[in-house]
């Protein structure tokens, strides 16, 4: 079935001329109208679009152009402006908004060939960790559709696995691609802060925001990432170093390769969930890998210091949403102030306004050293543990989440215990390292990740690793029931 | 440390949003929580410790030559506006 082929499967049957980038474009576009509906994770469609650049993809290899990615459906995060089309970040306070142009990371796959068949359904300005803060409602977990798909890219991770593209973009600012995945089995990677431009990414949190894939293999991932990484003079915090040939390194052998397994990961992990991840251990261990235990002393401070930089630096980013220029506006505004108040306090849902209110108070006068100040002295301390760690070992290992999917309204009421959801991703941002989650099995019928993560740019050692863990394990081929079809 | 209803609405009002009376308690409810929670970073030892507003080292704000690289879009940018006159976004009155 051509939905469960690789993106360089579906290259050489587009190349062989067995289907056309516009068959394939309907194929997919058929399956999200008899899918989605179930799940929610496209909240915009754009069949026409999409056909078009499926017919320019068909044009373009007839000239002889052979890019991997040419006429390969993809799925957007509505959280990257495109051209022309709306752009809604999740939000009630967007969805009005139609993008003028196109964020970097869509250019880039467009250039690629890229055919796009929509957007997806996200927590609400990328904030939420199960895709339930979406204006457009929750997303549900194809593998369990009383489940959440995790968040904030909980539409892009359930189409992933749903198979209603080949691959889909995403966004991780404390764990948004990376618990997606692992909570939807699909391979998640969140590259090293700078690698991926986020001009025309719209913004939560400017220093821990990154721009990645969501795929059903290491090797997909590889390919898309090769495409969306690079220097861009348009992003100020765009880093300028060479894309190395991702695909190229996948299959080197992992002997030798020092694998830390982290102390403060494991503790706490209930007994299921942690012998999948000693069985995952087993597997690369068996390729060549040597473990080491490491510990990483100020890790468990790395969710109370995300709460305050994140939501500081998304009280900021916010106020950019005025109900002046574009986005939301209120009716019928009495003066300035109820026009701002009301437009925001209307056009935001709860868990946005909490955050800016939180980072708005942990900035203000009087708390400014007590809390800002002191979480970007914490997460030097957890950076420096990271740093350390690494003279020791190449990766660090341990579980992606702490559990599987958990039900659709079971945490919503309680920020803490939802934001406790991250707590083995959000180190990586804070010290804006490379990060990726990959299926390592079930539990209860659920999919449950790895998570690997290494020094700054080390993303081919990352793909690289699970790549190898890919040819000898099959997770990661494992279909939802009722969309193997 | 509990917020206080005050607290939230001096906070409320710092960042231009409405509270309805009914959410008002959530509020109160959930930030006083969260703080409660962060609270816990006074555990660390940061005497002598930078503070890290980015998260790659030695990263400095990287200038361009002064020379002009855009040009006008007004019309495309505005299509989004609720209210537009003459090129300028309208407003309530913000002058008496």
């Amino acid at each position: 079935m051509l939905h469960n082929l690789s993106i360089g499967e579906l290259g050489r049957s587009l190349t062989a001329g067995e289907i056309s980038s516009v068959e394939l474009a309907r194929h997919f576009l058929g399956r999200i109208e008899r899918l989605n509906p179930a799940l929610n994770a496209v909240i915009t469609l754009t069949a026409d679009h999409a056909l078009n650049e499926a017919a320019a993809a068909d044009r373009r290899r007839a000239a002889g152009d052979r890019a991997p990615l040419l006429g390969i459906p993809l799925i957007h995060k509505d959280i990257f402006c495109t051209d022309g089309v709306r752009t809604s970040c999740g939000s009630r306070m967007l969805d009005n908004f139609v993008a003028p142009y196109d964020a970097t990371v869509v250019t880039r796959l467009k250039d690629a060939g890229a055919v796009m068949l929509g957007k997806a359904n996200m927590d609400e300005f990328a904030m939420g960790s199960s895709n339930e803060t979406s204006f457009y409602g929750p997303v549900k977990n194809p593998w369990d559709l009383s489940k959440v798909p995790g968040g904030s890219s909980g539409g892009s991770a359930a189409a992933a696995a749903a198979r209603l593209a080949a691959y889909t973009t995403g966004t991780d600012t404390g764990g948004s691609i990376r618990q997606p995945a692992a909570l939807t089995g699909v391979t998640g990677v969140k590259p090293t802060y700078g690698r991926v431009s986020r001009f025309g990414m719209i913004a939560f949190a400017s220093s821990l925001d990154q721009a990645g894939v969501l795929a059903r293999s290491a090797a997909d991932a590889a390919i898309v990432l090769q495409a969306m990484a690079g220097f861009d003079p348009q992003d100020s915090t765009s880093i300028d170093t060479p894309v190395p040939d991702y695909s190229a390194a996948l299959d080197q052998p992992l002997a030798g390769l020092k694998i830390g397994l982290l102390r403060e990961f494991f503790e706490g992990l209930e007994a299921r969930n942690s012998a999948l991840i000693h069985d995952a251990l087993k597997v690369y261990r068996s390729l060549g890998a040597q473990t080491v235990d490491v510990s990483l002393p100020h890790l468990p401070l790395s969710v109370p210091t995300y709460y305050v930089v994140a939501p500081a630096e998304c009280s900021s980013n916010l106020s950019r949403f005025d109900g002046v220029r574009f986005g939301y506006r209120c009716k019928e505004p009495r003066d300035l102030l109820d026009l701002y108040k009301r437009s925001r306090g209307e056009g935001f849902g709860a868990e946005v306004k909490r955050r800016i209110m939180t980072g708005t108070y942990v900035l203000s006068a009087g708390y400014f050293d007590a809390y800002y100040l002191k979480a970007q002295k914490v997460r030097r301390l957890i950076t420096d543990d990271f740093r350390a760690a690494f003279t020791q070992v190449d990766l660090l290992i341990g579980p992606t989440t702490p559990t599987p999917a958990f039900a659709i309204g079971a945490k919503i009421d309680d920020p803490i215990t939802m934001y406790l959801n991250d707590i083995y991703t959000i180190g990586a941002n804070l010290a804006g390292l490379p990060g990726l989650s990959l299926p390592c099995g079930f539990v209860d019928g659920l999919p449950m990740g790895l998570q690997l993560i290494g020094p700054h740019f080390s993303e081919s050692k990352l793909l690289n690793a699970a790549h190898r863990f890919q040819t000898a394990t099959d997770w990661h081929h494992r279909s939802p029931p009722g969309y193997e079809q | 440390m509990n917020l206080t209803r005050q607290d939230v609405e001096k906070i409320a009002h710092l960042a231009r949003l409405s509270i309805t009376e009914q959410e008002m308690p959530v509020y109160v409810t959930s930030l006083s929580s969260i703080v409660n929670f962060v609270d816990d970073l006074s555990r660390a030892q940061t005497d002598a410790v930078q503070p890290m507003a980015h998260p790659l080292d030695g990263q400095h704000q990287r200038l361009r030559a002064d020379v002009v690289s855009e040009s006008d879009h007004r019309e495309k940018y505005q299509a989004n506006a609720p209210a537009v006159q003459a090129g300028l976004y309208v407003v309530p009155r913000v002058i008496e």
